[in-house]
Formats: C-alpha cells, sequence, structure tokens
C-alpha cells in the first residue's frame, strides 16, 4: 500500500536523480544525433549540417560492416560459452560442500577486478615468446611452434572470447545461482521420492523453474557484449588489421583518433539503435518465456 | 532376479554408496577446475610481479627462483603511482558518496512514495544502465571541456555517478520494498515529514542495503575505463585502469611492473570479495529474482 499526502512532494525526491541522467545521460544522447548530421572538424574549424550523408558513407564502409561481424561474432560466441559455463558452475556451487562461502567468493574473483587487469593479464599469458599459455603448450607437446595469439587473423578474436568469457562468466553463475536457490526442496524430495536420476531431475524440475534467470543472463549479457570496447580494446587494440574491432572500438577511433566527431556520432547512433533493437527484441522473448510459465 | 533378498538389498546398499562416493569425487574435481580456471590468472600474475627481469624471459622455471619486490618499488618509486591510486581512491569514494546521497531518495520515494509516472520513470532509469556509453562518451567529452572539467576529478565523478545511479536505486529500491509500509505509517503518526521518516526510521534498518550498494558503486567505478581514458589527460586525473592500459615501455613492455601493478589493485578487491561476498550476491540478486 503506498500513501500519498500533500506534503510529500515525492517529486523533490527523485528530481537530483532525474536531472543528472537528463544533463549527463540524456542532453549528450540527442547531442550525439545532433553532430552525426554534422562535419565537425574542432582543430579545422569546420562546423557544418551535412545531413544524412554520414550514414550513406557508413553503409558504403566495408570497416563498419567488418565491425559489426566482429561483434556479431563476439556477442554469440562469448554469451553462448558464459552462460552454458555458467549454468554449470552455478549448478557445482549450488550443492553442499565445505568452505562453500569462500569459494564462491573466489569464483566471483574475476568479476570484480578491472576489466583493463584482466586484458592486459591475458596479454601476458597469450605473449608469443614469454608468455605461460605457448610455454605449456610446448612443453606437453601439443603444438611445436609458438602461436601468435594476439597476431593471427582468426585465432586473435577467439583469444579475446576466452578473456571474455573468463572475465563474466562468474556474472553468469551470480544471476544463475539466486536462480536456483528460488527452486523449492520440496520438489527436489518428491522426485528423490519418485525414484529420479539427477540427469531427470535436472531436465524437467531444475531447468524449467530457473529458464527466467537464465534468459535474464543472456539478456544482460548480450547487452554488455555488443558494446564491448576495454577488454578487447587492450588486449588487441582491434588488430591485427581490424579483425578484432569491434562497434566501440570503431566508434572511439573515429570520434578520438581521426577526429571525425560527425562521422563517429552516426556510427555512435547506429550502435545505439542496433542495441536497442536487440534489447527490444530480447525483452520480447523474455516476456514470451515467462508467459508459458 | 533370483538372488536371495539380502544380497539384493547388500548390493543396492553398496550401490548407493559407490554412486555418493562418486558424485563426492566429480564435485571436488569440478571445483578444483573451477577455482583453477578462476585463479590461476591471477596467480599467474602474482608470480609475474615477483620474478627479477631476466627469470621474465624464460619458462621454466615456472615459480621466481630469487622472489623480489623491484617491480612494485618501480612502480611506486619512478612512476607516479601513488598518484594514479590516490586519484581512484577519491574519485571511487567520493563517486559513491554522491551516487547514495542522489539516489538513496530517489529509490524511498520509488517505494514507498507514489511519483507520478513512476513507471515510466523507473523503465527510463533502467534504459540508462543498458546504453552504450560510446554513444555518449564524445558529446559528454564535448559538454566536460565546455565546463572546463577536462583532467579533473569531477568529470570522472559527474559521469560515474550517473551511470552507476541506475544500478544503486535498482538495488535501493528492493530493499526499501522490503520493509513494511507500517513504519511510514507510524512515523506519519507522529509527525515526521516523508524526508524526516527517510531519515530516521527507514535508513538505519535499510543500512545492508547500503552498504551493498556502495559496495558496487565503488568496484565499478574503481574499474571504470572509456571515461577515465577519454576524459583524463594527465596524472592530475588519471585512474588506475588508464595507467595499467597507457602502462609505457621504452623498447618491451615492462611486463613485471605492469603485473605488479596489477597486483597492488587487485588484492584489495580480492579480500573486499572474500569477506563481502553473501552481501554482494543478496543485493544484485535482489532486483533479479523479484523481478
Amino acid at each position: 500500500m503506498r500513501q500519498r499526502q500533500s506534503n510529500d512532494h515525492p517529486v523533490l525526491f527523485v528530481l537530483p536523480a532525474l536531472s543528472l541522467m537528463l544533463l549527463v545521460a540524456v542532453y549528450p544522447l540527442v547531442t550525439t544525433f545532433w553532430l552525426s548530421l554534422r562535419d565537425e572538424f574542432p582543430i579545422f574549424h569546420i562546423s557544418r549540417f551535412v545531413g544524412l550523408s554520414h550514414y550513406v558513407t557508413l553503409w558504403n564502409d566495408p570497416r563498419f560492416w567488418q565491425s559489426l561481424a566482429n561483434t556479431a561474432y563476439f556477442t554469440t560466441v562469448s554469451v553462448f560459452a558464459e552462460v552454458t559455463l555458467g549454468l554449470g558452475v552455478a549448478l557445482l556451487l549450488h550443492q553442499t560442500f565445505p568452505a562453500r562461502g569462500l569459494i564462491r567468493g573466489l569464483v566471483l574473483m574475476p568479476w570484480f577486478i578491472p576489466t583493463v587487469v584482466a586484458a592486459r593479464l591475458w596479454e601476458w599469458i597469450y605473449h608469443p615468446h614469454f608468455g605461460v599459455l605457448n610455454a605449456l603448450l610446448l612443453y606437453s607437446g601439443l603444438i611445436t611452434t609458438e602461436l601468435n595469439w594476439l597476431g593471427h587473423p582468426t585465432l586473435t578474436l577467439h583469444a579475446a572470447i576466452v578473456a571474455d568469457v573468463w572475465k563474466t562468466m562468474p556474472f553468469a553463475v551470480l544471476l544463475i545461482l539466486a536462480g536456483l536457490q528460488t527452486v523449492p526442496d520440496d520438489l527436489y524430495r518428491a522426485t528423490r521420492v519418485d525414484g529420479a536420476t539427477a540427469v531427470q531431475t535436472f531436465w524437467h524440475i531444475t531447468l524449467p523453474w530457473i529458464i527466467p534467470a537464465v534468459s535474464i543472463t543472456v539478456v544482460f549479457r548480450t547487452l554488455d557484449a555488443l558494446r564491448v570496447f576495454d577488454v578487447v580494446y587492450v588486449l588487441t587494440g582491434g588488430g591485427p588489421a581490424n579483425t578484432t574491432e569491434t562497434l566501440s572500438i570503431y566508434t572511439y577511433r573515429l570520434s578520438f583518433q581521426t577526429l571525425e566527431f560527425g562521422y563517429g556520432a552516426a556510427l555512435a547512433v547506429v550502435t545505439f539503435m542496433i542495441i536497442l533493437v536487440v534489447s527490444l527484441f530480447l525483452q520480447f522473448l523474455l516476456r514470451l518465456v515467462s508467459a508459458e510459465r | 532376479m533370483n538372488r536371495p533378498r539380502e544380497v539384493q538389498l547388500f548390493s543396492k546398499r553398496r550401490e548407493q554408496v559407490i554412486r555418493y562416493i562418486g558424485a563426492r569425487l566429480l564435485i571436488s574435481v569440478g571445483l578444483v577446475l573451477v577455482l583453477a580456471f578462476c585463479l590461476l590468472p591471477v596467480l599467474w600474475q602474482v608470480i609475474t610481479a615477483l620474478k627479477p627481469a631476466p627469470d621474465l624471459a624464460t619458462i621454466p622455471p615456472f615459480f621466481p627462483t630469487h622472489p623480489t619486490l623491484d617491480h612494485f618499488h618501480t612502480v611506486f618509486v619512478q612512476r607516479p603511482f601513488a598518484r594514479i591510486l590516490l586519484n581512484s581512491t577519491a574519485v571511487a569514494m567520493l563517486t559513491t558518496v554522491a551516487c547514495l546521497l542522489v539516489g538513496t531518495p530517489a529509490a524511498f520515494a520509488f517505494a514507498k512514495l507514489r511519483v507520478p509516472g513512476q513507471q515510466g520513470l523507473l523503465i527510463g532509469i533502467l534504459a540508462v544502465s543498458m546504453f552504450p556509453p560510446i554513444a555518449i562518451v564524445g558529446s559528454l567529452f564535448l559538454l566536460i571541456r565546455l565546463l572546463h572539467l577536462r583532467d579533473t576529478w569531477w568529470a570522472l565523478i559527474l559521469a560515474d555517478t550517473t551511470f552507476t545511479l541506475p544500478l544503486t536505486i535498482w538495488v535501493l529500491t528492493g530493499f526499501f520494498r522490503d520493509v513494511p509500509d507500517d513504519l511510514l505509517r507510524a512515523a506519519r503518526v507522529d509527525g515526521c515529514t516523508a524526508l524526516q521518516a527517510l531519515w530516521h526510521v527507514f535508513l538505519p534498518i535499510v543500512t545492508p542495503g547500503l552498504a551493498t550498494a556502495a559496495l558496487l558503486t565503488f568496484v565499478f567505478t574503481w574499474n571504470e575505463f572509456l571515461f577515465a581514458l577519454t576524459f583524463t589527460a594527465t596524472d592530475a586525473a588519471r585512474t588506475v585502469p588508464v595507467e595499467i592500459a597507457l602502462f609505457p615501455g621504452v623498447h618491451e613492455m615492462p611486463w613485471g611492473e605492469i603485473a605488479a601493478a596489477a597486483t597492488v589493485v587487485s588484492i584489495p578487491l580480492l579480500i573486499l570479495v572474500v569477506i563481502a561476498q553473501r552481501r554482494i550476491v543478496a543485493g544484485l540478486t535482489a532486483g533479479a529474482v523479484k523481478g
């Protein structure tokens, strides 16, 4: 029961938060739209209206399509790996074993260290000459020559995906574990009495019950992966030959390295639109999933 | 089966024992693998930080033969790392305070008072947390230059507060909802305004929620990279992630020093996470589970 008294002024309670968001989130977003219709080169004092021409250029820009493809591939593979691994680890951590709290805390660790640190850490592991990964693979005889993990057109994107999975899998574990904790114990007891095997219990009881938690994890992770920047930017810089350049990295380079603010803004708008559409689509799916139950 | 009943019972019991031991074994092996995957890369970073420079170029040995603190010394003495740590700490703490100051009343109003257009506002707030920072970082940069905040803590505090607010409001709204409405009614009978009720009655009850929100805000701000990279230019405001990303090397990357710096910023987080694990999980999942 909510109540309202005339002297409460609930609007005043939310006003600071809303004004901050209007100033620092909404206003810049509007500016980005406006910038995307202009040519802005502050150093040359160029500032003029160009209409939709940046969007036309973008449509014909193979580098845009490649960054879109990279982002899509990165998102699909990393989210799939994170959620399936996360589900497995969450099921494992849901069992009873000694020092459970400590172990759960340790598993969360990668998610809490700065992404930049995670990227550097993997960069060092992948180092072609001094990296521990090549050393271990050579030592065990799995490879005979050093692999250039961060300098190879197809290996590098996968190397970045592994680093991202390492960093964010704990987040998936966290959300799915929370879902597991809502499964009523009675259900498990009942299935045990009925003599169901562990696999049957998982398919018929656990999985249907935690589908909402898993779906929310997929939504969060997908929206996050689509805007991926730090981990790839620090690990590969978008290279080699732009094979790991994501939408965010291309946007950043346009705006802050080649200083094409207008064109960068157009790409920013397109990135925003793509994420918006994907997010609406995922929310639609989410509603379908929860309606079925 | 035509075996005697006792033998059947016995073998069933034995099967149960074997199955139990098998399950335990499976769990143990699984836990070892998961912990190895999550922790070995971090451990490798610490080992690297302790290796003398010549040892970095050869594996094996995997472990440092003569552990040294040289890299830590270099990071703090030859580089402005102390200043960078101060920047990160100040920005993260001030952002946390700002976020709680702005977010708490908003969350309270959403949970306990009737805010006009509440549903729309909540969706809008959630939308802000979902949108790609890259879409606004360019325009925000222009705004910050206009306000003469470039390369100051305030630029980062402004941006980080705004983008961690949705999470703070989300977590705190959940905690406020759990407090019975009767308390607000009782406070009103005693003549409290809504603000007084928030301060005297609700805040002491939701302290665990405030702690969770503060912790998450602190960690997110501590780790934030894109804004810090874009809005800072010198040691005056540069934060740890940017410093580690931009670590300059004369010939080859100074891997030992990078590892030392990374260790310095990761260890406090490790301790924090292990201590506050339960609280973090509870706070983060409160919203997700209750919807």
